[in-house]
């Protein structure tokens, strides 16, 4: 839930609910752009994530520095299943957006586990 | 120094390490608070007690939205849950936390739908997707998260979704912090400010810790480099008798915050007259509940609270902890029956409590030592 999770906007949803698709490392989910309302991200642009929206834009260099922070911290794989984890509930109905495959529909995660 | 070679620029760590040793005056005993959950997680996983002068403590502070919220409200939470057509979303990070009546996994196992989502925008979809079902969130955290529950309960009210509400436990982290400074055992000398609730409040609202308390703070990032950068400006401010406050991490951090986000959390919530933390007690003005506008979204509002209240032993120390006078190990229970595997105090409950940290890093670490020695 404190993870800040980098990740590039990769399309935009037209209409009013601000939703775009955000790749990070590879795995592609909507994210909710809401939070950057006055400073709305285009494509090509780097974002940090927490609990699934967008919450500050950031440089491609912040972007990895980052992804390596995670790395350092043990926390890449928390911040992955995370983000394999956004939008579950939509993954009956895969669209281009979803990519992989949910991991948890258990509903039980690792990091449930982690303490 | 464990993950030195992790580091990306271990020549200016080192620059670094050395100001902070030139900065650190022999005959002053230096006490920094490091707010934020993440920043305690960092310091302990980067090893950077090792690089600090002896002199220059770090004490974890009340940060870890998980450690600091009275068990109480998980009984509460799925109190509500537990009628047959709801369903308890939450977090993973909540599922192991115990309540009096045990985690919500235990009450998963007993057939109450619990479920983990990743986003309170996940929850709300739960709830389109159930239309026969009543989804409760269970929302926790700082301004980091609040904000994403407000846009949450606005898109709700928006599409008039019915079937969804919000539980919700979200605390602000100003007040805790003027608690810990109002406290008469109280013996900090500064702040780490938090990294990502900065990124939503901006540095305004520590203004008042350098001026009023004559406090320095300096918001900070996560990299090690970050947290030894933060503490020179820390010390220099304290040698030249300065507080104010500045800005290490201001890649992410506005000065003025985000807008958006504290829009929404003022158009969705508003401060509770008072709240319980746990280790810390009732603070004043600590904490958001649903705004009336959204009572119908508010599961507090909706549904019979039964107001559990479970109170830590006394003979937990998380209090003296959280200020400072006491270091983890220096707890009664530390170790013994107080475990991360067994958690009494809160600071032991999530991985970013200041106990659970310690004990997973150098607890664990000073039993290897011990072992290896007896060998």
């Amino acid at each position: 839930m404190c993870l800040a999770i980098p990740g590039r906007v990769v399309e935009l949803a037209a209409g009013q609910n601000q939703v775009g698709v955000v790749d990070v490392a590879g795995v592609r989910r909507k994210v909710q752009l809401g939070l950057l309302a006055d400073d709305m991200p285009e494509t090509g642009d780097w974002v940090l994530i927490h609990v699934g929206f967008a919450m500050s834009k950031i440089s491609e260099a912040q972007a990895t520095e980052q992804m390596h922070l995670l790395s350092m911290l043990g926390e890449r794989e928390l911040a992955m299943e995370e983000v394999r984890g956004y939008g579950q509930d939509e993954h009956a109905t895969p669209t281009a957006a979803t990519v992989t495959p949910a991991v948890n529909s258990a509903g039980i995660s690792k990091r449930a586990t982690e303490n | 120094m464990r993950y030195v070679d992790e580091f990306r620029d271990p020549e200016l760590i080192t620059k670094a390490a050395e100001e902070i040793r030139r900065l650190a005056d022999p005959a002053r005993h230096y006490r920094i608070m490091e707010v934020c959950g993440g920043h305690t997680h960092a310091i302990y996983r980067f090893g950077l007690k090792d690089i600090l002068p002896e002199n220059i403590d770090l004490i974890h502070g009340p940060g870890c939205p998980v450690c600091v919220l009275p068990m109480g409200r998980i009984d509460d939470g799925l109190s509500i849950a537990k009628e047959s057509n709801r369903i308890f979303a939450a977090f993973g990070d909540m599922m192991r936390v115990p309540g009096a009546h045990g985690s919500p996994l235990e009450h998963k196992a007993r057939g109450v739908d619990v479920r983990i989502v990743y986003s309170p925008a996940d929850a709300l979809q739960m709830a389109r997707k159930n239309p026969d079902k009543e989804v409760i969130f269970f929302a926790i955290g700082f301004e980091t998260t609040a904000p994403s529950t407000a846009l949450t309960l606005m898109a709700a009210k928006a599409e008039d979704i019915r079937n969804f509400s919000v539980f919700c436990n979200h605390v602000t982290i100003i007040p805790a912090i003027r608690a810990i400074l109002d406290s008469p055992d109280m013996r900090l000398d500064g702040f780490i400010g938090p990294g990502h609730v900065s990124t939503v409040i901006g540095c305004r609202p520590y203004e008042w810790i350098a001026k009023t308390e004559g406090k320095p703070v300096v918001t900070s990032g996560f990299e090690p480099l970050d947290l030894l950068q933060s503490i020179v400006m820390l010390l220099r401010q304290l040698e030249s008798g300065q507080a104010k406050v500045e800005n290490q991490y201001k890649r992410v951090v506005p000065w003025e915050g985000n807008r958006a986000a504290l829009q929404a959390m003022a158009e969705t919530m508003e401060l509770r007259p008072y709240f319980e933390w746990r280790g810390l007690g009732f603070i004043s003005q600590s904490a958001l509940r649903i705004r009336e506008k959204y009572s119908h979204w508010d599961a507090e509002r909706r549904y019979p609270v039964p107001e559990t209240r479970v109170t830590d032993p006394k003979s937990a120390q998380c209090g003296e902890v959280l200020k400072g006078v006491l270091k983890p190990h220096q707890c009664k229970l530390f170790g013994k029956e107080c475990t991360p595997e067994h958690p009494i105090g809160a600071l032991m409950v999530s991985a970013e409590g200041s106990c659970a940290a310690y004990y997973n890093y150098e607890h664990r670490k000073s039993l290897v030592t011990e072992i290896a020695s007896v060998a």
